[in-house]
């Protein structure tokens, strides 16, 4: 019995070794923009990496108090106090946008075109909404708050003046990817009807969702490390 | 798995362009991008050459009429502008940009890189931060003078030249830089992994490719370090922010600042800083590997452990980066982690380096062109990492801090050496990239003053930085620890430093001579045996190969194997049934 288990294992091993080195392609069925574009979400990775490093770095070594998350992104409705109501909502919508591009990546495998437009068109959307709401929460923050990106308004001051640097500069960062997102959704998808993929497999829908589930991860890392922290 | 009959490498379809602008402008042929990069890493190049020369004439002579027009301003941004684009603008676009494109295709057997059109783009990316970078020379103010490593708050406070316009355009420069290198980064790795020809394994490809790859891969996991410290250098220098920089007084005034982290760059840039010396060195192993194999006539020893050592190297390299910050205020048990990673980088180094020697040992050693500058490459190499294992200890670092001995031994290792192993391969390929040799004659002229010179210029730094002359100075009177001695030994440097510069002329004179006037070179002049020296015809046209790609059978280093008749077996000959 172990030495079945043993064997099985060695041969895993080998054979993906052996796989990963033999000729042609090293990943077997992955097509050269799959490849190319899983190479480039590493090195984003490590874009919003040291960004969010940054940020640690930040929120260790400032001398006055960091503002408190809770306070800061409330949202008053009908008159009352709600943490952290307009960051859950764009985050449920990111969320859904990336099962919708799911759903959109296996129609493509189906080759049902008009399905993958309209479920690439729909991502496109919640993704342009979430951009949307956060041009609302920037200004709220901006001209009710009083945050700047250098510091406060004059009689605004809630503590270290890191705090409105460091999130304009990653939620923008974030938003400009989403915003990239938002038109690369809608180039493949006209490409898409159009025919322009019809040769291929319909990797190409599975490519841009890898880019923007990426984007869609990268958010939860930034939810977490700007709002619940 | 049964074998695919017809491979999706031959079956893509290339860009045939008709025009001549479409050829040899916004060509997206690879070999073309190799030249375009070569052709701009050098002219910019040049002009970092030119900026060195001016540094070493205001050392040596810093009371002499004709050094009066450069000011103190001037020698720092000459120091900045020499070191960026030495180690970028030149040696990193060169070594991947140049070699990366005219190699990686032609050795793995593709037709050309994965996305052709994101490689061209990558080309005039990078021609555009060329562009942004000079005209840090028009902006008002100059190019920045805040030493290569742009350390805040230094970097954006008044008093530091160019700290209007200059750390701008050196910033965006930076980060349209790294765009560059990120389109045509991708393009290497994707092509190395994914469109590799018949027979061709990881483990039978060129120790060339193997470097390139992981380089490619550092720099794609380095860049976004230098990146992120470029954003947010420049929303400190123009939005305000105080990533950065603390609560400072500068001029007698309080900075708007306050409370930011000046560590936090340092970390950031050395991050990217450290991987970028083996981003450099590891290409130029690979090279160097290949030469000395072909140029010997033997295969290389050790091949697997070449490979696993430039991997090893590679990871290795991601946490070492705080040893370029001893003295800069880390908590003392920093120092004890990162001298330890340092110096265990050592071990795959000197394998490599054993390796090469043994490669040599008892082979047929045929001292051309390359091979002379390959075995340059080894001994420079050998006194430069030997340096490093005495920086590497923080004991030994301190007294050595910001001292000539600094100087001497990264010029050496990351300067000097990367050089040798460019003009080596450019040596060795300029007759498959053009189809005519290169002059001998001017070619060892060239050489020995190159080598020779640069060792009178870099060995005698090693002693001025033992008796702790201090590097970046404009001027230094004769002091106590400064004796004169020391400027007499510095004006020797200067002049060997004038020699070397000017010996360039004749590389480049062959370059553009050989072009039109040299030799015509037969398909396969040095005998070797990677898939580069079998294309049907010299120079490789759009598309490299036949309709068929290629199939390897074997791995590139079969020289000299017994009882063969020829004393070479390129990778494309079948091998022989056992018998």
């Amino acid at each position: 019995m172990t030495d079945t288990t043993l064997s099985t294992q060695e041969s895993i091993f080998t054979s993906t070794a052996r796989d990963w080195s033999s000729d042609m392609t090293t990943f077997k069925g992955v097509p050269w923009g799959k490849a190319m574009m899983w190479i480039f979400l590493l090195s984003d990775t490590f874009i919003f990496t040291c960004f969010l490093v940054g940020y640690m770095v930040m929120r260790m070594t400032v001398t006055e108090a960091w503002p408190v998350a809770s306070e800061v992104f409330a949202l008053t409705v009908w008159g009352v106090s709600v943490p952290l109501l307009l960051i859950a909502i764009m985050t449920f919508i990111l969320i859904t946008s990336s099962g919708t591009m799911a759903m959109a990546v296996n129609m493509g495998y189906q080759r049902r075109k008009w399905a993958v437009f309209w479920l690439m068109l729909a991502t496109a959307l919640l993704g342009a909404s979430f951009v949307g709401m956060q041009c609302y929460e920037w200004s709220k923050l901006i001209i009710d708050e009083g945050i700047r990106p250098w510091g406060y308004a004059p009689d605004h001051d809630l503590g270290a003046p890191q705090f409105g640097s460091i999130f304009f500069m990653v939620t923008g960062f974030h938003g400009l990817h989403v915003s990239v997102g938002v038109i690369y959704l809608i180039t493949v998808a006209i490409r898409v009807v159009r025919g322009k993929y019809d040769h291929t497999n319909f990797e190409i829908v599975e490519i841009t969702g890898l880019y923007w589930h990426f984007v869609d991860l990268v958010w939860v890392f930034i939810f977490a490390f700007f709002y619940l922290w | 798995m049964a074998t695919v009959e017809v491979p999706y490498q031959e079956t893509v379809p290339l860009h045939h362009p008709k025009t001549w602008i479409g050829k040899y402008i916004f060509s997206q042929d690879h070999k073309i991008i190799a030249v375009q990069y070569g052709i701009t890493a050098m002219a910019v190049g040049l002009v970092a050459l030119i900026l060195s020369e001016f540094m070493r004439l205001q050392i040596a002579f810093p009371e002499a009429g004709f050094m009066a027009f450069f000011t103190a301003d001037h020698y720092y941004q000459a120091i900045t502008m020499h070191g960026m684009i030495m180690v970028i603008y030149l040696l990193t676009a060169f070594l991947l940009g140049a070699f990366g494109n005219f190699c990686v295709p032609l050795m793995c057997g593709a037709r050309d890189m994965v996305f052709p059109f994101v490689n061209m783009l990558s080309y005039w990316v990078y021609l555009l931060s060329v562009i942004i970078l000079m005209i840090s020379y028009f902006v008002p103010g100059g190019p920045t003078g805040a030493g290569w490593t742009l350390y805040p708050p230094q970097t954006i406070t008044q008093g530091t030249p160019g700290v209007d316009w200059g750390i701008a355009t050196m910033l965006i420069s930076l980060a349209v830089f790294i765009v560059a290198f990120t389109m045509g980064g991708l393009n290497y790795i994707t092509t190395i992994l994914q469109a590799r020809t018949r027979g061709l394994t990881l483990m039978r490809m060129p120790l060339t490719v193997w470097g390139i790859f992981i380089a490619t891969f550092l720099g794609l996991i380095a860049f976004p370090a230098l990146f992120v410290s470029a954003v947010m250098m420049l929303l400190d220098k123009f939005l305000k922010t105080s990533f950065f920089m603390p609560a400072i007084v500068s001029l007698g005034s309080k900075l708007e600042y306050s409370g930011g982290q000046p560590l936090l760059f340092q970390h950031l840039f050395w991050f990217f800083g450290h991987p970028e010396v083996y981003i450099v060195a590891l290409p130029a192993f690979g090279v160097i590997s290949d030469l000395i194999s072909v140029h010997a006539r033997k295969n290389i020893f050790g091949y697997r452990m070449m490979v696993w050592a430039i991997v090893a190297i590679g990871a290795l390299s991601l946490i070492v980066w705080a040893h370029h910050m001893y003295v800069a205020g880390m908590h003392p048990s920093f120092g004890f982690f990162f001298a330890t990673t340092t110096l265990i980088i050592a071990v795959p180094t000197a394998l490599k380096v054993y390796n090469w020697i043994l490669t040599l040992w008892r082979a047929n050693i045929r001292i051309t062109v390359p091979m002379l500058f390959a075995l340059a490459f080894v001994l420079t190499f050998i006194v430069g990492g030997i340096t490093g294992l005495f920086l590497g200890n923080v004991i030994i670092d301190i007294p050595l801090s910001d001292t000539y001995f600094v100087v001497a031994h990264f010029h050496m290792v990351m300067g000097v050496s990367p050089i040798l192993a460019i003009f080596g391969g450019i040596y060795h390929w300029y007759p498959k990239l053009t189809g005519r040799m290169l002059n001998d004659t001017i070619g060892r002229i060239h050489f020995y003053f190159t080598f020779i010179g640069t060792y009178a210029i870099y060995f005698p730094m090693h002693y001025l930085g033992f008796i702790g002359v201090p590097r970046r100075y404009y001027e230094t009177g004769i002091s106590e620890f400064y004796p004169v001695a020391a400027h007499n030994l510095n004006k020797f440097i200067t002049i060997a430093a004038l020699i070397v510069g000017v010996s360039q002329i004749l590389f480049i004179f062959n370059l553009v001579h050989s072009y039109f006037k040299g030799k015509k070179a037969p398909a396969n002049p040095w005998g070797a045996n990677s898939l580069e020296w079998c294309t049907p015809e010299t120079p490789p046209r759009h598309g490299n190969w036949e309709d068929r790609l290629p199939t390897v059978h074997r791995w590139a280093y079969d020289f000299g194997v017994p009882g063969e008749e020829k004393d070479h077996i390129p990778q494309t000959v079948p091998r022989r049934k056992a018998s």
